[in-house]
């Protein structure tokens, strides 16, 4: 039976198999990709830290020297600068690959747009908030963070930026078309990280304090789920009207 | 129900009907404002704890349920444009966003004028000034991203997007900065006798935000009118009617 039907079949058989293997092949093409090129432009990855670094550093010449009351603040400003920070490189997202064609190409894949992106979008955490997270406890000793806040510190920022990258991605993908989208990216973003900011600042905090910490994580972790579901659809439909436009 | 989708498609149709509309929306958004204001202003009885200064309430509180809703109205065009792709969806949405900020900037501004008596002092971290400066914010957001796209039609779709996002995020910038401010600040000062106005107080506050209502929907209409004839303005019929009016 086999022998007789011929090729056919099997073509049929191939066609049939391919978006299968197609969209994981496309994924991990797409986040090994964006790795590669993100790490060849180190200083790209590297800026986000220093500009961390250097505003956390502006707050005691600002403010006070006096380790009581930068103790009492250092959560939130910890919190805003690597906020500043993330959003910073935000704009660089999908630039490049909007000014060399490629994210055209992305769209033109048969694999869902949204999927590509929450890879892209996976790299870009991986390289700027994970980094972030774990550089701020060693500023949180320089603002005299309280002992036993550090850990918190790191887990709701890793927390934390993950639903920033998500969040941000959306104003980048709207704004990636224009020629100077940069403050008017943080005008849209901004308003969207609040929820973000208390919660995650409020879980160091309250690990100051005493107080449960999984609460907040928790939170945290609930609206990282919901910008998981939510932004990558967000995200595809604004890069589809950028590439468009 | 899909042929009164199709109607809506037709600008023209939109623009003679609205026509006939406008009127009764300006006539009764006068009447009631005229009267919530006088009654309101002059007739209700003074607080017992804030005397004359609750007044404000009735500019205040149909501002700011004005200032929410317009920004709910701007996510369901822009979902009715993204959908169905009709134009005078945006036009509508294109008019109520200002309109919008506006509300929230009087909503802001009253409560502002009306912290002075109550609160002694003009800006309060409060859970509800906080979420309205917010809910400013994301209009500034929506009105600049439209602005900043050379294609009109790319701006639209980005505007729709943004308040479809915007109206997700509310309620949960809403929970999230009470929850905030119960976190950070006991609450000290509560409105009293909220929960237990006479009639005479919130009836004029009924027909204050019934006039509000009245007024946004007129101009609305106003200003969508006037958006038609200036993007429709290469079209036959908008032509036959400047010349008729000539």
């Amino acid at each position: 039976m086999a022998a007789s039907e011929g090729a056919l079949p099997k073509e049929v058989a191939v066609v049939h198999e391919e978006p299968r293997g197609g969209l994981a092949v496309a994924v991990w093409a797409t986040l090994k990709r964006d790795l590669v090129l993100l790490l060849r432009r180190r200083s790209e990855v590297l800026n986000p830290l220093v500009f961390f670094a250097i505003v956390i550093t502006l707050f005691p010449i600002g403010i006070s020297p006096d380790p009581a009351l930068l103790a009492a603040i250092a959560p939130g400003l910890l919190w805003v600068a690597a906020l500043l920070a993330a959003l910073l490189s935000l704009d660089s997202l999908f630039r490049a690959d909007y000014d060399d064609g490629s994210l055209e190409q992305l769209l033109l894949t048969p694999q869902p747009l949204a999927l590509l992106a929450l890879a892209k979008v996976a790299v870009h955490w991986l390289l700027t908030g994970l980094p972030l997270a774990l550089m701020a406890p060693v500023l949180g000793i320089m603002l005299a963070l309280p002992a036993g806040s550090y850990l918190v510190l790191a887990v709701s920022l890793a927390l934390g930026s993950a639903s920033l990258s998500l969040i941000g991605a959306i104003g980048a993908a709207l704004t990636v078309g224009l020629a100077r989208g940069g403050v008017l990216l943080s005008l849209l973003v901004l308003p969207l990280y609040i929820p973000v900011l208390i919660f995650g600042a409020g879980a160091v905090q309250a690990a100051i304090f005493g107080d449960g910490v999984l609460a907040h994580l928790a939170i945290l972790g609930a609206l990282l789920a919901l910008a998981l579901i939510l932004a990558p659809l967000a995200i595809a439909a604004s890069l589809r009207i950028s590439i468009n436009g | 129900m899909w042929a009164f989708i199709n109607k809506l498609r037709s600008p023209k149709w939109f623009y003679t009907l609205s026509a006939r509309l406008q009127p009764w929306f300006w006539a009764a958004a006068l009447i009631l404002i005229v009267t919530g204001t006088i009654w309101g202003l002059a007739f209700a009885p003074a607080d017992y704890q804030q005397g004359d200064s609750f007044r404000i309430i009735y500019v205040h509180v149909p501002a700011a349920f004005l200032a929410q809703s317009i920004f709910v109205s701007l996510a369901v065009t822009g979902l009715v444009f993204m959908v169905w792709k009709i134009k005078i969806a945006d036009m509508a949405a294109t008019v109520m966003a200002p309109l919008g900020a506006a509300m929230t900037f009087i909503a802001l501004f009253s409560g502002a004028v009306w912290g002075v008596p109550t609160w002694g002092t003009w800006w309060m971290w409060d859970a509800r000034l906080t979420s309205m400066l917010i809910l400013l914010f994301l209009y500034l957001g929506v009105i600049a991203l439209r602005g900043a796209f050379a294609s009109r039609d790319s701006a639209s779709r980005a505007a729709s997007v943004l308040a479809m996002v915007g109206v997700i995020n509310i309620p949960i910038i809403k929970y999230s900065v009470d929850w905030w401010y119960t976190l950070h600040q006991p609450a000290t000062f509560t409105i009293t006798g909220r929960a237990a106005m006479p009639a005479e107080m919130w009836l004029p506050l009924l027909i204050m935000v019934l006039g509000f209502y009245s007024f946004f929907i007129a101009l609305t209409l106003m200003r969508t009118r006037s958006e038609i004839l200036r993007r429709e303005s290469n079209k036959r019929w908008v032509r036959e009617l400047a010349e008729e009016a000539h």
